[in-house]
């Protein structure tokens, strides 16, 4: 983080943004030239423990008072079952709508009607693509011990890779991690969703 | 254990036998714990006390240093394939025996939920607790909750949910127990990663369980205290 006026003087904000959506924020903030908006990220690896979510944000936040104008936070409730929602009720400070990514991303009554549907389906996004031998394979120690597969995906049918960009090698690496997974593969483009939206917000 | 493969188990006297097969479970070594569960059988232990002594005992310490974060998901899973392997040995000699049910248990993952590796891990760890366990699997609509408890007559309904989307559902299925009139009949415990103690206030849950540990002690706890409360009763004038 940095200063608390552009070079305009104007005023500034701070997004406190899940690592997942850094990529995607940086760029949003560069196509529409918002620069007076600033990003600081908590680990994205978060998403497997979303309980040190909260607080986490939390700290983030109080870095912020009295450094810039405005702060919003870039996290769905992202399995914190409502304490995310708590602590940023007792902060002031507001977030993105939604559950988790995927939702935002898709839309959260499209995703909605989708999960409840078929609630069989196992969502990446374009990090989590990028990532997947990192957060799934090794995360979940799949490279040593592949028998474990059936015991994390043995309830899922598909892949479902909700594209942020067009992107034909991360197409191409969706479709082979579902087939990693031993899942059915589709591709839906979602563009930046609701993130967009939501940045809008802080213009 | 990097030297198990060495290690001739039969060698070991009983408490060093059971301390190896408490490392074994620890490290997921599903081979070591079955031939470890046959000499004991052959020793003459009764199955329960391998249960209890031994395999509910080491999976108790996993539990404890997943808790502490010292263990992941994937040392508790290969953990608990381990203990499954030891327990598919035991389940029909328990059966024999007659071993006596400490209580009734119907569990299951809420509608639109499909996660099952916290609830199956409570699930076993109730049943080597000495719980009779139905599962009723993933995605349980309310109807599935109240047939089986019609079907089985538990004293615990055991409710799991990943995902903050479908723990709502938990709600609807105590609401429509209250709704027939039977909601205190049974004891609904609630667990999940993204649950805690309020929202299972609020749901109308007995009790909230962060972990497969807690669920055994829980259960046990107010399957003691309804067992009390029925004894009292009958012992009025």
């Amino acid at each position: 983080m940095t200063g608390r006026r552009d070079a305009t003087g104007g005023p500034r904000t701070l997004l406190i943004a899940c690592g997942a959506l850094a990529r995607e924020v940086v760029e949003l903030i560069r196509l529409n030239r918002w620069s007076h908006v600033e990003v600081t990220c908590l680990p994205a690896i978060w998403h497997n423990r979303p309980e040190k979510i909260p607080e986490g944000v939390r700290g983030k936040i109080r870095e912020a008072r009295g450094v810039y104008d405005r702060v919003l936070v870039a996290y769905g409730d992202c399995g914190t079952g409502g304490l995310l929602d708590r602590v940023l009720e007792e902060e002031g400070v507001e977030r993105i709508e939604g559950p988790h990514c995927y939702a935002f991303y898709s839309g959260i009554e499209d995703f909605t009607a989708q999960a409840e549907a078929d609630p069989t389906c196992f969502y990446l996004t374009d990090y989590l693509v990028r990532h997947f031998d990192r957060l799934m394979i090794q995360g979940l120690g799949l490279d040593s011990h592949p028998e474990l597969l059936a015991d994390y995906f043995g309830n899922y049918t598909t892949l479902v890779y909700l594209a942020q960009t067009e992107d034909e090698d991360l197409g191409r690496r969706a479709e082979a991690a579902a087939e990693r997974l031993g899942l059915a593969y589709r591709y839906h483009f979602t563009g930046y969703g609701g993130l967009g939206d939501f940045l809008r917000t802080a213009g | 254990m990097s030297d198990a493969d060495d290690l001739d188990l039969n060698s070991l006297d009983d408490d060093e036998l059971n301390k190896q097969m408490q490392d074994d479970l620890y490290d997921g070594l599903k081979e070591e714990i079955e031939e470890g569960v046959h000499i004991f059988l052959e020793r003459g232990w009764t199955p329960y006390r391998i249960l209890t002594e031994v395999l509910v005992e080491g999976m108790r310490i996993v539990g404890i240093d997943f808790r502490d974060g010292i263990l992941f998901v994937p040392e508790v899973l290969l953990a608990a394939n381990a203990m499954k392997g030891g327990m598919a040995i035991l389940r029909p000699l328990l059966a024999e025996t007659g071993a006596e049910q400490v209580g009734k248990v119907v569990i299951g993952t809420v509608k639109g939920d499909i996660h099952d590796i916290g609830k199956n891990l409570v699930g076993m760890m109730m049943e080597g607790a000495g719980f009779e366990v139905i599962n009723l699997g993933i995605n349980n609509p309310v109807e599935n909750y109240l047939a089986a408890i019609e079907e089985h007559k538990p004293d615990i309904l055991g409710m799991s949910a990943l995902l903050t989307t479908t723990m709502p559902y938990m709600k609807v299925v105590i609401d429509t127990l209250k709704e027939q009139g039977i909601r205190d009949d049974y004891i609904v415990l609630v667990g999940g990663a993204p649950l805690n103690e309020a929202f299972a206030e609020a749901i109308g849950a007995d009790a909230y369980c962060r972990d497969a540990a807690v669920a055994v002690e829980t259960a046990k706890e107010f399957v003691a205290r309804k067992h009390n409360v029925r004894r009292g009763k009958s012992a009025a004038p």
